[in-house]
């Protein structure tokens, strides 16, 4: 899990002191203006110097015919690297694939992590140790774990190849990527879980009581009721578990590095820069998978009234 | 609770399903103890109780500077990015929580637009900027990202519990003749303290789990983390597979983080979830 994703967690309102400054500004409030840009300069400094630049930078190198083999051939050449991105059949085969299973991936989430949650929340005896035991697969390391799915599938290694008798699931494409979802899935369904844990526990009691008595059944009071008042917590861990799952990589590099038809749109990247050593090409997919991220997003916050963390839209 | 009475029924379902949930953790990772503890030829056995047991695969990576120079590799590098990006986001989250000051939703948005980031974009361009630098392969060409990764985290959870603390309470003590300083470290330390333990446990773990910035930043055991160091072990021979050392090395990086995460347990959920919820 990147580091991203679990920011969903840390998605508190902040709320600007409206702008109330005079013209002129006491010697206090300029003195604690100065502090408040000192404090936040070298966070800045770092998250800027990190990505800002060099995604700038990778805009110019995305225009240029840049082959790390080829040094002395390096020329303007406009967007003709975009051209040969979209127009082959690579980008687009990953591009599915990715959307495969970021969609299968997030809808099975979301669907087993509501189920956790309502576990975690209700259940009657070994609450502390069910929480407990689900933060496994989110502290373990991916590479670890999809070593462990790895092995598991191989045929006369694996006990799940020998359970299902001894098939070779990462070797076809269709059964392949089944396992990258699964992996995935196992990897993210308590976080999934912790975060709707949170937005199922803001659901008053009294209301599904009142409901019970006036005869809901328990299908009813949880799409009536908790769906609705959960709606925000659900799309802020969507939003979050979706770009997360978009960006796919470690599952996939150690379960079949791509191989036959499985590569996600980060695999092409990755490869693109270390086996084909191409500067160019490799920016312009840098920036492909920037704007689609970036789509994502938008769809999220602006199409579905997701509270952006950190934007002005919630009360406490 | 929903239900006032529970029949033995409804305990029973519970139970089952509790049972379920574990099971699905757990095996998983019992699954990887097992294979850490197969011989090279049990290895080729696919049950998932190892038929002949074998301490062999640790000695192995033990003694392995393959696998012990990453690993220091991965505790230096997590430690150090955790150090600096806690007290950078605490200062930013100070700044966020207590002052007015123009650009403090740029500052917010700015740290969003990073946690979305995906960072296979950086690959390319950091791969380049750092081997102009003279930064590929070494420590700070990996600390440097993760700071800037762990930063947007750090500013979110910190001045969600900045903002809960009680400030009076400094000018309390000093009232009642602490100095500054006291008032600070008597004070106000202690209510920042679990903040910045959660943020600190939440940026290691992402450090530790890191594996694309890892395998694309360095070259050489200098400075390759252990998840990185995993793809080049071998086996005992050439006509040997690796996979009871990986199984061996992915417990011992997996085990810490386990014991880690259930004795810090309250704090990795209170940081996971504070004020996801909002909407």
């Amino acid at each position: 899990m990147s580091v991203n994703a679990q920011v969903a967690a840390g998605t508190e309102t902040v709320r600007e002191q409206p702008p109330s400054h005079k013209r002129q500004l006491s010697e206090g409030a300029r003195a604690e203006r100065r502090l408040g840009w000192l404090l936040c300069a070298p966070a800045v400094i770092v998250m800027v110097a990190v990505t800002g630049y060099p995604i700038i930078y990778a805009v110019f190198l995305s225009l240029e015919r840049y082959n790390l083999e080829l040094p002395q051939a390096i020329k303007f050449v406009g967007l003709s690297n975009y051209g040969a991105v979209l127009s082959s059949p690579y980008w687009w085969q990953a591009l599915k694939v990715t959307v495969i299973i970021t969609v299968f991936s997030v809808a099975i989430t979301l669907v087993l992590g509501m189920l956790l949650a309502m576990l975690m929340y209700r259940t009657i005896f070994g609450r502390g140790t069910v929480r407990t035991t689900a933060l496994i697969p989110y502290g373990i390391v991916t590479v670890a774990a999809a070593y462990g799915w790895q092995y598991a599938w191989t045929p006369g290694q694996g006990y799940l190849s020998a359970a299902f008798n001894n098939s070779a699931p990462l070797t076809t494409q269709v059964p392949a990527i089944a396992v990258i979802i699964l992996a995935e899935v196992w990897k993210t369904t308590p976080f999934m879980g912790l975060l709707l844990l949170a937005g199922l526990s803001l659901v008053p009691d009294d209301l599904l009581k009142a409901a019970k008595v006036d005869g809901a059944t328990a299908w009813q009071r949880f799409t009536k009721i908790t769906l609705p008042l959960m709606k925000p917590a659900i799309l802020v861990a969507l939003l979050f578990r979706t770009l997360d799952s978009f960006r796919i990589f470690d599952n996939i590099y150690i379960l079949t590095a791509g191989a036959n038809g499985t590569g996600s749109v980060s695999i092409l990247g990755y490869d693109n820069l270390f086996n084909a050593l191409n500067l160019g090409i490799g920016s312009a997919i840098s920036i492909l998978i920037f704007i689609c991220v970036a789509l994502i997003a938008i769809v999220f916050i602006k199409g579905f009234g997701t509270a952006a963390p950190g934007t002005d839209s919630g009360s406490r | 609770m929903a239900a006032v009475t529970t029949t033995p029924r409804q305990k029973a379902g519970w139970g089952v399903a509790n049972v379920v949930v574990i099971a699905l953790a757990l095996i998983p990772v019992l699954w990887l103890v097992s294979l850490s503890f197969k011989t090279p030829t049990a290895v080729l056995d696919p049950s998932f109780v190892p038929a002949q047991w074998t301490w062999g695969n640790y000695s192995g990576i033990l003694h392995s500077s393959q696998f012990i120079r990453p690993l220091i590799n991965s505790i230096g590098i997590g430690l150090i990015s955790t150090f600096i990006a806690v007290v950078l986001a605490s200062m930013a989250a100070y700044a966020v929580a207590r002052l007015a000051f123009p650009g403090k939703s740029v500052l917010i948005g700015m740290a969003l637009l990073i946690a979305i980031f995906p960072q296979i974009s950086l690959i390319t361009p950091l791969f380049s900027i750092e081997r102009r630098l003279g930064l590929f392969n070494t420590w700070p060409g990996l600390i440097i990202p993760y700071v800037a990764f762990g930063l947007p985290l750090g500013i979110y959870i910190l001045s969600a519990f900045f903002r809960e603390i009680p400030w009076e309470l400094e000018k309390a003590a000093k009232m009642d003749g602490a100095t500054p300083f006291q008032a600070f470290t008597r004070v106000i330390a202690p209510l920042a303290a679990p903040g910045m333990v959660t943020t600190a446990i939440l940026v290691f773990l992402a450090c530790w789990n890191d594996f694309l910035f890892a395998i694309s930043f360095t070259s050489t055991i200098a400075a390759r983390t252990a998840p990185a160091a995993m793809q080049y072990f071998s086996g005992g021979s050439v006509f040997t597979i690796p996979t009871g050392p990986i199984a061996a090395a992915a417990v011992v990086i997996t085990i810490p983080i386990i014991i880690f995460v259930l004795f810090f347990q309250r704090r990795i959920v209170a940081g996971l979830t504070s004020g996801a919820v909002k909407g």
